[in-house]
């Protein structure tokens, strides 16, 4: 017995070395977060399989074959999903040899385009988290983009003769402006009056959806167009593009990481960060230790805002270089999920806008190259979402311990306040 | 102990002076606000319109059987006279104060003031306000349906902001149903259960695992748009699958008697089953929340749910039923845009109905008639914005539409007297 233990001891202490790492493993909020996506991945598989008419067809011959085939459907549409994203490996490949330039920038466009996409999801993603930051539930950074927007194209036609080094940043900030007075509103109503930011922000959505429609077809529109349109913004404030075409990737991105690294320093590196992170998480402390809620809660909606409407201002800098009516981009719920799911710290939020990119611009290749909709980004997002927000699904499934410690994402209270 | 409680006494005198005095401001800012509208009546509409010009209401709705004769009248006298009566309910409300009745006051002069408008707005042509009314009714279905959906959850302590995906889901789910049995009946059930199951989710999500009632509202929402979105683009948009989008709709009930009453009958008494559903609800989920036991089990649940368990009610399986009974009052609501509306299904066929009957919910101050209310004023901008083409003034259709969502802004700051939500809203039970 004795000589058995002591041989076996070394065996022992690797096992519980790796028992140990299991452990930590098992208790860490990373895991969480890398399992919650896989099953959001594996339940979205599932679907796909679930609504194509051969996966039937090959259930009809026999069992093994219908989980071949749904298996192989499932693999198809994911490897359409990440080509579409980061581009085809051998078309990568063959076009280097080719040294061809255009054939080249049309293998890598793919990548590219995935970081365009990722970029106001990168703006977007910051304002969720900052509000969360601050106890604020910002549901209202979609009509903040509109209002980014439009306050970013009338910047661009309507002032001439600046040179870009002026033009842009000034179109931008602009656009912010735009975004941070529609989150001034819903944050000066909600410090002054307990108006809960759910529903104003909401409101104010629908507000801002019916002003961009006036303002299209009235006063900001066109005269040489026959439908609802801006006028193209000058030369100098489009945004920088590194490539020629295809590749649409502009300096918006760079701006982006740039911006999540001044939201970093200001949230985890100044004193003000610290009072909003305070009012966030227990305004009762923060009210006693004499930080002004009232103005926090302001300046956390406006700063929101203002972070949304830079991400309306960059798609039309950037991208359209006009306002449409179809300028509805459906970022501002999204980018509810995005925030959490990088438990609203900047560098979180920066990987998921990464994925969230890479998820959309795949699912346009997929949708053409597999028949797939796009849709299914939306429900991958949900689900992905809810394990997010409720880890004890996924610790149930997986059988993990609890973790050591549990922070809570938001807090929130009633419609009208306290 | 003498000195604690004398220090608790002029503490409570303190309070309710604070809150008189809280009420004697909210009177008279409720006062000068009647009394600036009937300003606003005189100066902006009274004082451009040229004297002897004549208003003409068309009293008769398109195509209906009940025939009445158009109400025409001259413009200026009936306008100062509304003004007239606005300022003397705003005086009487400053000086006396008409303390339960002042909503009733405020949706009386809200009424008036519409009323004005529109004579402003058609002065010199006619408008049919026997149709506007009858649009207002239709569109106002959704939106209240909508509300008590909210009201079922936000009574029991369970905000539900997936009203709108769980319309949208029902909308689906009921028009491939309708479409495969030919049962409109059985398309609709199916809606409902679909609302209700997404009801469970919801309950699932924020009781049992208690995440943030918000974020679980949104994780539906998102899901519903995705999957309705997903399944509409793989199948039923698609030619071959035509046949699944094609439910039908209920038909027209006439009321017999008193749909033949001109004016009213039209309006009120010729629609399909879901406006005459949405008012038995209304009648119904009032009696049941204010006048039975399980109405006032429900709401204890919602206000302070310590004290319910502690009385032997279960907290938890309470709000499970609410946010079901919620998640099918939407289904039946989405159901509407399918099967009482257009007929077929489309992407995002909801368009925003859910919010905004969250929005109703809270006008209406979690109170079914007040829902009720605020649907109808809500769809009449509605239907207002979809004429304002042919009105006399230009004022954008987009401005008018804005209106529903500025006055709920409104209402939520406490301009106008606060709404009160219940109290335990938004907060997980956790058993001791």
């Amino acid at each position: 017995m004795t000589t058995e233990t002591t041989t076996e001891t070394p065996h022992e202490e690797k096992k519980t070395g790796f028992a140990i790492f299991l452990e930590e493993l098992s208790r860490n909020n990373i895991t969480v977060i890398v399992l919650a996506i896989l099953t959001g991945i594996i339940l979205g598989g599932v679907l796909v399989a679930a609504t194509t008419d051969e996966v039937y067809a090959a259930f009809k011959l026999s069992a093994w074959e219908g989980i071949k085939t749904s298996l192989s459907t499932a693999w198809n549409t994911y490897v359409a999903l990440f080509t579409g994203a980061f581009g085809s490996p051998e078309k990568i490949r063959a076009a280097f040899e080719s040294g061809d330039p255009l054939t080249i920038r049309r293998a890598i466009n793919p990548f590219f385009e995935s970081l365009v996409q990722a970029t106001p999801y990168i703006f977007a993603g910051l304002a969720v988290a900052l509000g969360f930051r601050a106890g604020l539930f910002n549901i209202g950074v979609e009509g903040q983009i509109f209002m980014g927007a439009v306050a970013s194209v009338w910047a661009g036609y309507a002032i001439h003769g600046l040179p870009a080094i002026i033009h842009i940043p000034l179109a931008l900030l602009i656009g912010a402006l735009g975004g941070a007075i529609w989150g001034f509103i819903p944050g000066l109503l909600k410090a002054r009056t307990g108006a809960h930011e759910v529903i104003t922000t909401i409101m104010m959505n629908y507000i801002a959806f019916r002003l961009t429609d006036w303002l299209l077809k009235f006063p900001m529109k066109d005269p040489n167009e026959y439908t609802p349109k801006t006028p193209v913004i000058e030369e100098s404030a489009k945004l920088i593009k590194f490539f020629q075409d295809p590749i649409r990737f502009h300096i918006g991105f760079l701006v982006a990481i740039f911006v999540a690294v001044l939201i970093y320093i200001l949230l985890f590196k100044t004193t003000w960060g610290m009072e909003l992170r305070m009012v966030g998480s227990n305004p009762s402390a923060a009210r006693y230790a004499g930080i002004k809620i009232t103005l926090s809660t302001v300046m956390a909606m406006v700063l929101s805002g203002a972070l949304a409407g830079l991400a309306g201002a960059n798609e039309v800098l950037g991208l359209n270089h006009r306002l449409v009516p179809s300028f509805s981009s459906g970022y501002g719920f999204d980018s509810i999920a995005l925030a959490l799911l990088g438990k609203s710290h900047p560098l979180g939020v920066v990987l998921s806008a990464l994925l969230f990119g890479f998820l959309r611009n795949g699912a346009r290749a997929m949708q053409l190259t597999v028949g797939v909709p796009i849709d299914i980004v939306s429900i991958l997002q949900a689900l992905i979402l809810a394990f997010i927000a409720a880890p004890a699904i996924i610790r149930t499934i997986y059988r993990l311990k609890e973790p050591k410690y549990t922070e809570d994402l938001v807090s929130l209270r009633s419609w009208s306040g306290e | 102990m003498a000195t604690t409680t004398m220090n608790n006494t002029t503490n409570d005198i303190e309070v309710s002076e604070g809150i008189l005095r809280q009420q004697r401001r909210r009177r008279i800012v409720m006062g000068l606000i009647f009394i600036g509208i009937a300003v606003f009546i005189w100066l902006v509409f009274v004082a451009k319109l040229e004297r002897g010009v004549i208003t003409t209401f068309v009293m008769t709705p398109g195509g209906a059987s009940a025939q009445a004769g158009d109400w025409v009248f001259p413009t200026v006298p009936y306008l100062n006279a509304i003004a007239g009566l606005c300022a003397a309910i705003g005086a009487y409300q400053i000086v006396r104060g008409f303390g339960k009745r002042t909503y009733s006051a405020l949706a009386l002069v809200v009424i008036l003031f519409i009323f004005s408008f529109l004579a402003w707005a058609t002065a010199g042509g006619s408008t049919n306000l026997a149709g506007l009314l009858r649009v207002m009714v239709v569109r106002s279905v959704p939106l209240t349906i909508g509300a008590l959906s909210g009201i079922l959850c936000e009574r029991a302590g369970i905000i539900n902001i997936a009203i709108e995906g769980m319309m949208l889901m029902a909308a689906f789910v009921s028009t491939v149903f309708a479409s495969l049995t030919h049962n409109l009946m059985l398309g609709m059930l199916s809606g409902i259960v679909a609302g209700g199951l997404l009801g469970l989710v919801h309950g699932v999500l924020s009781i049992k695992y208690k995440i943030n009632q918000i974020i679980s509202g949104t994780v539906i929402n998102i899901f519903a748009t995705g999957i309705t979105s997903y399944l509409s683009s793989k199948y039923i948009q698609k030619v071959e699958y035509q046949y699944l989008n094609e439910p039908g709709l209920f038909p027209q009930l006439e009321v017999p008697l008193v749909s033949k009453i001109p004016f009213i009958g039209p309006i009120l008494f010729n629609h399909n089953i879901y406006v005459f559903a949405t008012i038995i609800f209304v009648v119904v989920l009032t009696v049941l929340l204010f006048y039975t036991r399980w109405g006032l089990r429900l709401r204890s649940v919602g206000e302070h749910p310590k004290a319910a368990d502690t009385l032997g009610i279960n907290v938890i399986r309470t709000r499970y039923m609410a946010v079901v009974l919620g998640g099918m009052m939407a289904g039946f609501g989405g159901t509407y845009f399918s099967l009482g509306s257009s007929g077929r299904f489309d992407e995002l066929m909801t368009a925003g109905r859910g919010f905004i009957g969250l929005a109703a919910m809270i006008f209406g101050n979690w109170n079914p008639f007040g829902a009720l209310g605020a649907g109808m004023l809500f769809g009449f901008f509605d239907s207002l914005s979809a004429k304002a083409s042919l009105l006399k003034v230009p004022l954008p259709s987009e401005f008018i539409g804005m209106a529903p969502y500025l006055a709920t802004i409104i209402v939520l700051a406490g301009v106008v007297g606060r709404s009160q939500a219940p109290a335990a809203e938004g907060i997980p039970y956790e058993k001791e």
